[in-house]
């Protein structure tokens, strides 16, 4: 081996060395500068939980409630609205919940905690519109297999109690149901439950 | 894979390839430069830095009368990392004025300004101006006392000529005193128009270094001695010898840079005044005005001239003045050497009296006229007894002096002869 | 036009005048010092947010203070119902300023404004007045527009401008010491609210310090070895 290439050697390592600790130290820069990016605390402050009393909700009422900037839905569910959806699952596109959000403890038939109690985020899964309560009185206008549910006036997009969508409409899959929990006896609390507050 | 890549891009723009090579691995620069040459890359970097932070600062920043000082307060605790990214454009606009007014001073030193590079050095000056107006503009921005009462001197300053001034001075602010409005241009001056400028500016004085060559410490000429090949003997390729030794020299300065930054992010008051952290009152305007450090040698010059004619005119004159005498330095020089090394003692003495005098220049505007106390007599041409403003007469007048008197003191000063080739 | 900027020029002249007094205590706080953190802002939310707001803060912030949620909201946040609700004063602005002249001033920013060492003699230098409105002056601050407001602790005091000496009045419900280690405390909260990431600030500090020691060690060796070529 002679000299030249002996320098070309050490000149190479030293080389790559240096671009490496260099590199990782620019990476580190870089930070502050993507950390920035991310909500601030005034952001995560407006973003914060949001309480939600539930006397106020009567058995058939939709209360909608402004978390994140999003619409919420708390429908109070009565009997013959659980029973629809019971009969609206073989029209829908995905009834299980299998390709949808929701929290672990909404996977199930009701997408909810509590049967009664849904709780919904309130923007269609196609391209963010807010979809507008249909009972089963609207079947003059939403037709006369109309079980009751959400429609969504942007493009046409139906939803049953659930929030689970009808097939054949342009909305890919289900509502998001946001992460809640219940407090005491009639609270609600919107945007935290167990996972998040042990996090 | 990168080769083909690279062999792609370089048969349909060989002209990258090919300005890499005038500009960096085949630019020749002499072998000998020393400590000072380090500035000129610092400042592109501080320039690259300043840019990048500001690009976050007006993600968040709100260029409004009611909110610019709530939403710096918000940047500072709020935004995840806003802290950081302010602290480094604080520091980064005080890091700017150190590295260009050492750049300068490297100039003065060597004779880099001479023949033939007489544009680089006037594309520098405006390069320095275009900065203060970016720093003045900048400063604004914050919305604090010192910003809003220091944004009224100055721009009142521009109300001082003579006819035009008041009128001038409204449409600057935009506004029968400094305001939204005036806050609101200076935003936009200050992230955009100014900004473009000194980028335009930094490449042109790049491009007319590279067409004469650097100068260097001992101010001869190398492409006079020359190899085979016609590379000078004394010159080696810029790339990678400097890239290096500047990249060395780069993280030097953001160790020093992050000591302010982390630790002493206010420097006593001087890189972040104390007054700034009250929000702008233009009913009250605080006890003791002073612009930031870089501005006060000049700010100095102006209180030091007494108004003529119940005008602070003169004053004003004076203080631009100061500035724009550096642009005649090239034709001031008669000396028949560039480098210190060659010249004789008065240039060196004359240069070690100007920079006391603009070291006791800069001290002085951050300070009240009172610092060093009243002479205790009284005497008819004494309009003011406050010491320092007898002193920073003085210094003005050397100031001036420096420049008026250069042509005869270089001229007549004794050199030393000049090798032929740089000694290292 | 041209008056106001003599005037201006010469403002400096008048301000220095009037800064020159009383000489300024070194402040003793101590920004590692949890505890007494904890303590100045037990004494800010009881004796001074009726008055001054820090709506920089926000209550959550005070997890800093090594305090829990659970603690912030039953001890410290009495004007908000969350805890990412910004530090407000109950007090309406315009009311208080018929009341007291001037709008008390949002504190948030206050020890980066003043100085620690300057709020730490302030409070400590308040003394009975028969001559201004509110029956108190400061040796600090003269003809201040706030009454003492933990007057209750440090009792009451005389002071005499020219021989600047202080003689006691009423005793207050803290002994000397205790007082100031009381406005040592509401002081170290004060600094801490000015910059809360200060102490972060120079963890990161360190560490990138650190890191571009190394840095630039690699960036020598690599120097060195191009420059062996420069003969």
């Amino acid at each position: 081996m002679n000299d030249q290439k002996k320098i070309d050697r050490t000149r190479r390592n030293l080389l790559v060395a240096t671009s490496v600790v260099g590199g990782a130290a620019s990476v580190c820069a870089a930070a502050p500068f993507v950390a920035s990016m991310w909500p601030s605390e005034r952001a995560k402050a407006a973003g914060a939980p949001v309480d939600v009393d539930l006397s106020r909700v009567g058995p058939g009422e939709l209360a909608v409630i402004e978390w994140r900037g999003k619409p919420v839905w708390v429908l109070h569910r009565t009997r013959e609205m659980l029973d629809s959806l019971k009969a609206a699952e073989p029209k829908l596109t995905d009834p299980l919940s299998k390709a949808s959000e929701q929290p672990p403890y909404a996977t199930n038939e009701y997408r909810s905690l509590k049967p009664e109690i849904m709780v919904m985020e309130g923007v269609c899964t196609h391209l963010g519109c807010s979809p507008q309560l249909k009972t089963a009185e609207a079947r003059a206008e939403m037709g006369a297999d109309w079980p009751g549910g959400f429609y969504c006036p942007c493009h046409g997009s139906k939803f049953d109690y659930a929030g689970r969508v009808f097939r054949g409409a342009p909305a890919p899959t289900n509502l998001r149901v946001p992460p809640y929990a219940f407090v005491a006896e009639a609270g609600l609390v919107i945007g935290e439950d167990k996972a998040t507050k042990g996090a | 894979m990168a080769a083909r890549l690279w062999s792609w891009v370089d048969s349909r723009m060989p002209s990258l390839k090919q300005e890499w090579r005038k500009h960096a691995a085949e630019y020749y620069a002499p072998k000998n430069f020393n400590f000072w040459y380090f500035f000129g890359s610092l400042a592109l970097l501080v320039l690259v830095i300043q840019i990048v932070s500001g690009i976050f600062l007006t993600m968040n920043y709100k260029p409004d009368a009611n909110l610019a000082f709530g939403s710096i307060d918000y940047i500072m605790r709020d935004v995840p990392g806003g802290w950081i990214i302010r602290y480094i454009h604080s520091t980064g606009a005080s890091a700017f004025f150190i590295v260009v007014y050492l750049h300068m001073f490297r100039a003065m030193l060597y004779g880099s300004h001479r023949e033939p590079r007489e544009l680089v050095w006037i594309f520098g000056m405006l390069i320095y101006l275009t900065l203060m107006g970016e720093a003045f503009f900048g400063y604004l921005l914050p919305w604090g006392q010192m910003s809003y009462w220091g944004a009224q001197v100055i721009v009142n300053l521009f109300g001082t000529v003579p006819f035009i001034g008041p009128d001038l001075a409204l449409w600057i602010r935009g506004d029968y005193v400094v305001s939204d409005a005036t806050l609101n241009r200076f935003f936009a001056l200050h992230v955009i128009a100014f900004p473009l400028v000194l980028l335009g500016l930094v490449v042109v004085h790049l491009l007319a270094l590279h067409d004469v060559g650097s100068n260097n410490p001992d101010g001869v000429d190398i492409k006079k001695y020359q190899d085979a090949s016609g590379h000078p003997l004394d010159g080696i390729p810029f790339h990678p010898y400097y890239t290096v030794k500047d990249l060395m020299g780069a993280v030097a300065f953001l160790g020093i840079f992050c000591f302010v930054m982390f630790f002493i992010p206010e420097v006593g008051g001087y890189f972040l005044e104390y007054n700034n952290f009250i929000p702008a009152d233009p009913l009250k305007t605080p006890q003791h005005i002073a612009p930031v450090w870089y501005f006060t040698p000049y700010y100095s010059v102006l209180r030091a001239v007494p108004p003529l004619f119940h005008s602070q005119f003169p004053g004003v004159l004076a203080m631009g003045a100061a500035v724009l005498i550096l642009f005649f330095l090239p034709w001031l020089d008669r000396s028949p050497v560039r480098s210190i090394r060659y010249r004789g003692p008065y240039y060196k003495s004359a240069l070690a009296v100007f920079v006391v005098a603009f070291l006791i220049l800069g001290y002085l505007g951050t300070e009240s006229t009172t610092v060093w106390g009243q002479f205790g007599f009284d005497a008819f041409f004494l309009d003011t007894k406050d010491r320092a403003t007898w002193l920073a007469r003085l210094c003005t007048v050397v100031y001036f002096l420096f420049f008026i008197l250069m042509p005869w003191y270089t001229g007549r000063d004794e050199v030393k002869p000049v090798p032929e080739r740089v000694t290292h | 036009m041209r008056k106001l900027v003599i005037v201006l020029l010469l403002a400096p002249l008048c301000g220095w005048a009037a800064e020159a007094g009383y000489r300024l205590d070194s402040s003793p706080h101590d920004p590692h010092d949890l505890i007494s953190l904890q303590a100045g802002a037990r004494t800010y939310v009881n004796y001074c947010l009726g008055c001054h707001g820090l709506e920089s803060m926000r209550y959550g912030k005070l997890t800093d203070l090594d305090l829990t949620e659970a603690q912030i909201r039953d001890y410290f946040m009495f004007t908000a119902d969350k805890v990412g609700e910004p530090i407000r004063t109950v007090m309406p602005r315009r009311e208080s300023k018929s009341w007291f002249g001037v709008a008390p001033p949002d504190l948030s920013l206050a020890a980066r404004s003043r100085s620690a060492d300057w709020l730490y003699t302030y409070l400590r230098s308040f003394y009975r007045d028969a001559k201004t409105a509110t029956g108190w002056n400061n040796a600090v601050f003269e003809n201040v527009a706030m009454p003492h407001a933990l007057w209750t602790l440090q009792g009451e005091r005389a002071y005499d401008r020219e021989s600047r000496k202080w003689t006691e009045i009423a005793k207050g419900i803290q002994s000397p010491a205790e007082y100031d280690a009381t406005v040592r405390d509401l002081v170290n909260f004060l600094v801490y609210v000015g910059e809360p990431a200060a102490t972060t600030r120079k963890v990161i500090g360190i560490v990138v310090l650190y890191v571009l020691a190394i840095v630039f060690v690699f960036t020598y060796l690599l120097k060195r070895e191009y420059w062996k070529d420069v003969k």
